[in-house]
């Protein structure tokens, strides 16, 4: 049974030049356990669905959807109070900009303590000793003196992974991950992946993985959603994906990467679709 | 064939001054890099943030001078650090910045972006000036129309267009490219790169070229000089880098880098499965 | 022919962005208030002569201190009453907005046009210039703006145009701030740079690159201090200090019309009512300038 169901979403944004369709009607259930990335370019509205799960659009967005349930429960009949308490306790997300996702005021020991007393309400010792062992989990150097450090004495990398631990510190059932990796270093980014599929295949939560990078998929994913200008254009595990895409915009996306590149020049997507007829 | 641009001993001195509690100190950015790139190449620079191959770009670009070292732009010896640029010698080298968000100037019609460059360097009338931007923006894949609009009415390819069109008008020799399509989608990625080789053919562009991407160094690039920690620790032509990376820096880049070929993905899906088989036995 | 397409299409992205802007600018209801009131308040001053139905410094003998038309005593023809030398209310506060528009525009663009040169030298330059500058400014800062209005007026000596050079004197320092900071932020942008590489010197970085670049906030800011200017010129002239009698500067007047607070509340309110809507009104859309102008608060 899927954990997360999302039928016929649609959020419009209003803007000066009138309505704007930023997700136009998508389709996206996540089972348990399971590995879903959402792959897209900018203005495909990747970012923008998993902000209206969360209930964290601005004011001028519309979100309409026909189902919207997390283990079975409704989220479209909750009050936005109800709906915080679930986020953050059994949804938890880590975002694309580590260092400013921390507030640069507190230690980090400081703001992952404070997540598992107000969450979890754990007292002050429970919490500091949770902390050191989620740092030592998301395998943070000396988590005892990291505790202490505040975020701009750590480096992309090492901030991710604090971003990390609060986001498993209350043993979510999903965790959104927003482009995780893309503000870091390829062998940085090689680490934090790891890192996520470890503790995603220890914990058994789910995990959604938002990315513009083909590589982030095909190192993760199990199964893929390819999103083009807020539609869903492709849908399959990811060897299927890679292997035999159905869609002609997934051909043109992986033909043009540039480690595929047959000849002297890259195909792009507009002569791409050009080719194949479609839109 | 004739070297464009030559380094050696290239190094950058970073003054950190001290603070309440810190003394003051200099960080070496680049240690002595030497290099040289002959006409109508590429020579793709890669480095992880902090290993100074932005700071190498910004002295090969003219941009700063370096603090040690020797600088040659068709055999001629540049410092700027003692001697004010030449528009002679600013016009054989130009640059293209990472993000094309922020290298254009946002209160800059387009025609103005381009025709700046020859307004500053060169006498040409301003009927002239605006023939040759209108022929750079076709050149690029931009239509004329484009000439007074501002650059936020573009997308993000658009707008990289754009750069490498002003980079362009001065027809320079050499080209500083800093990560240039990395702030681009996918797809916008690939018309960017097409488009860059196809100048580099028709003018004889020499290229040095930054980046963090070792799938977009190995498609452009026909020498990759590898920098870790402001030091060059490899250097060869593309084919041998490729082929059989020596260092063990490079050879660490190489493995981190994301593999999309079916096989691998066969093989992951493969050990995925046997992990949560096992952990739902267990 | 192509020629007329880039044109058209020019003609169009003006419009298109003052579509925009006009947008954001009416989401705020109060700047849009602010607005019909600011541009009322300039319609007044133009057509004063038009609209004033007597001179605002004739002195009607036989009507001192007439009450408002509608209070008994009011004599018509006196709208707003007389003063104590039986001048007519109506036709001085209206002269009296010329003096205000004309105080906001003589001090905004002084304190405007001095703070920017001095904001770009320290921003751009950085260093001990920035240093020198700044510690300046932190030195004018540091005195109440009206006493230091007072001090400057009073060396230099009471009277409108000295007034006006005070207050934009006091006001510099805001606007120098304000520029520096901008520049500090724009200077490390790219674009500065690409600028450089296409081969511009520092006059043009300064002046045509990185100036244009950080109107926004400094236009707010003029808007703002244009009211303070109003206010605070309408205070000197309340302290004697600024434009003398017989102007109609609404300070002055009310200044003239202290020792008839009890006696007849209209020359001392409809002065001190003008004041009120006019620096109300361009504060409300000094707000609203602020929300259309900043891009951090778009959303597209």
């Amino acid at each position: 049974m899927a954990l997360l169901t999302i039928k016929n979403l649609t959020v419009q944004f209003a803007t000066a030049t009138g309505p704007f369709t930023a997700v136009d009607g998508i389709d996206v259930s996540v089972d348990r356990e399971e590995v879903l990335a959402i792959v897209g370019e900018s203005g495909s509205g990747k970012s923008v669905s998993k902000l209206a799960v969360m209930g964290l659009l601005p004011d001028t967005a519309t979100v309409t959807a026909d189902e919207m349930t997390f283990d079975g429960r409704n989220l479209l009949a909750m009050t936005p109070a109800e709906r915080r308490r679930l986020i953050g306790r059994e949804i938890t997300m880590i975002f694309q900009e580590p260092i400013a996702s921390l507030n640069p005021s507190f230690t980090v020991g400081f703001q992952i303590e404070e997540v598992l007393r107000l969450n979890l309400g754990m007292d002050r010792r429970a919490a500091h000793a949770r902390a050191l062992e989620l740092f030592r989990a998301v395998g943070i150097p000396e988590p005892e003196s990291k505790l202490k450090a505040y975020p701009h004495q750590m480096s992309g990398g090492q901030c991710q992974r604090v971003m990390i631990a609060m986001a498993i510190a209350t043993n979510p059932r999903l965790l959104i991950a927003d482009e995780p990796t893309t503000a870091l270093d390829v062998t940085i980014q090689k680490q934090i992946l790891d890192l996520l599929m470890k503790l995603q295949e220890t914990h058994g939560m789910a995990l959604i993985l938002i990315t513009h990078d083909m590589g982030v998929v095909a190192e993760t994913a199990d199964r893929v959603v390819v999103q083009y200008k807020g539609r869903k254009m492709e849908e399959a595990d990811v060897l299927r994906l890679f292997e035999a895409p159905q869609h002609p915009y997934t051909r043109a996306l992986l033909s043009a990467l540039p480690e595929n590149a047959t000849g002297d020049r890259l195909p792009t997507v507009s002569e791409f679709m050009a080719a194949e007829g479609a839109e | 064939m004739s070297i464009v641009v030559e380094g050696k001993a290239v190094t950058q001195d970073y003054h950190v001054p001290g603070g309440m509690f810190a003394r003051a100190r200099t960080v070496r950015a680049v240690k002595g890099v030497d290099f040289t790139v002959e006409k109508g190449k590429t020579l793709a620079i890669v480095g992880e943030s902090g290993s100074g191959k932005s700071t190498l770009a910004r002295i090969v670009a003219l941009i700063d001078a370096p603090s040690g070292g020797v600088l040659k732009i068709e055999g001629q010896e540049v410092d700027i650090g003692r001697k004010r640029l030449t528009s002679q010698m600013r016009s054989k080298v130009q640059m293209v910045f990472q993000n094309p968000y922020g290298s254009l100037n946002p209160r800059q019609k387009v025609g103005d972006v381009l025709m700046e460059p020859l307004q500053l360097n060169t006498s040409l009338p301003a009927s002239e000036r605006r023939e040759r931007a209108e022929a750079m923006l076709a050149k690029v894949g931009l239509a004329p129309e484009h000439f007074n609009r501002y650059p936020h009415m573009f997308s993000g390819g658009q707008r990289q267009r754009i750069a490498i069109a002003r980079a362009l008008m001065l027809n320079p020799t050499l080209l500083v490219l800093d990560e240039p399509v990395s702030a681009l989608d996918l797809s916008v990625q690939a018309q960017v790169l097409n488009l860059l080789a196809d100048l580099q053919e028709e003018f004889e562009l020499t290229y040095v070229f930054i980046s963090h991407d070792l799938s977009v160094v190995r498609y452009i690039a026909d020498d990759v000089l590898v920098m870790n920690q402001g030091e060059a620790v490899e250097q060869g032509t593309r084919e041998a880098v490729f082929a059989d990376p020596q260092h063990p820096y490079t050879r660490q880049l190489f493995a981190a880098t994301p593999i999309t070929s079916v096989e691998t993905i066969r093989a992951r899906v493969e050990r995925r499965r046997e992990i949560l088989a096992a952990r739902h036995a267990g | 022919m192509t020629d007329t397409t880039v044109k058209l299409s020019d003609a169009a992205i003006r419009r298109r962005m003052l579509a925009d802007f006009w947008f954001y600018f009416r989401q705020n209801k109060g700047a849009v208030a602010g607005l019909v009131v600011f541009a009322l308040l300039v319609l007044v001053a133009i057509f004063a002569p038009l609209l004033a139905p007597h001179d605002p410094t004739q002195q009607y003998r036989d009507a001192l201190l007439a009450p408002p038309i509608w209070q008994e005593g009011g004599k018509s023809g006196f709208l707003l009453g007389t003063d104590a030398v039986g001048r007519d209310m109506l036709s001085r506060l209206i002269y009296g907005a010329q003096y205000s528009l004309f105080i906001g525009i003589v001090v905004v663009s002084i304190a405007l046009t001095g703070g920017i040169i001095i904001g770009l030298l320290a921003g751009f330059f950085g260093g001990w210039v920035d240093t020198v500058i700044m510690r300046v400014m932190d030195v004018v800062l540091a005195f109440p703006s009206l006493l230091l209005a007072l001090v400057l007026v009073a060396i230099l000596g009471p009277g409108l145009t000295n007034a006006m050079i005070a207050i934009a004197i006091v006001y510099q320092p805001h606007f120098a701030r304000l520029t520096r900071a901008a520049v500090m932020g724009e200077k490390a942008r790219e674009y500065v740079t690409a600028a450089r590489v296409a081969g511009a010197g520092n006059l043009r970085l300064m002046f045509r690159t990185i100036l244009p670049n950080c109107l926004a906030p400094l236009i707010v800011q003029a808007t703002l201090s244009f009211s303070s200017a109003v206010l605070d010129s309408a205070a000197l002239g309340f302290l004697g200090m600024g434009a003398q009698p017989p102007a109609s500067e609404w300070g002055t007047m009310l200044a003239e019309a202290r020792e008839f607070i009890l006696r007849a509340w209209w020359v001392v309110t409809f002065p001190g009512l003008a004041i009120l809507t006019s620096v109300l009104a361009i504060n409300l859309m000094g707000d609203g300038l602020r929300d259309a102008l900043d891009p951090k608060l778009k959303r597209s």
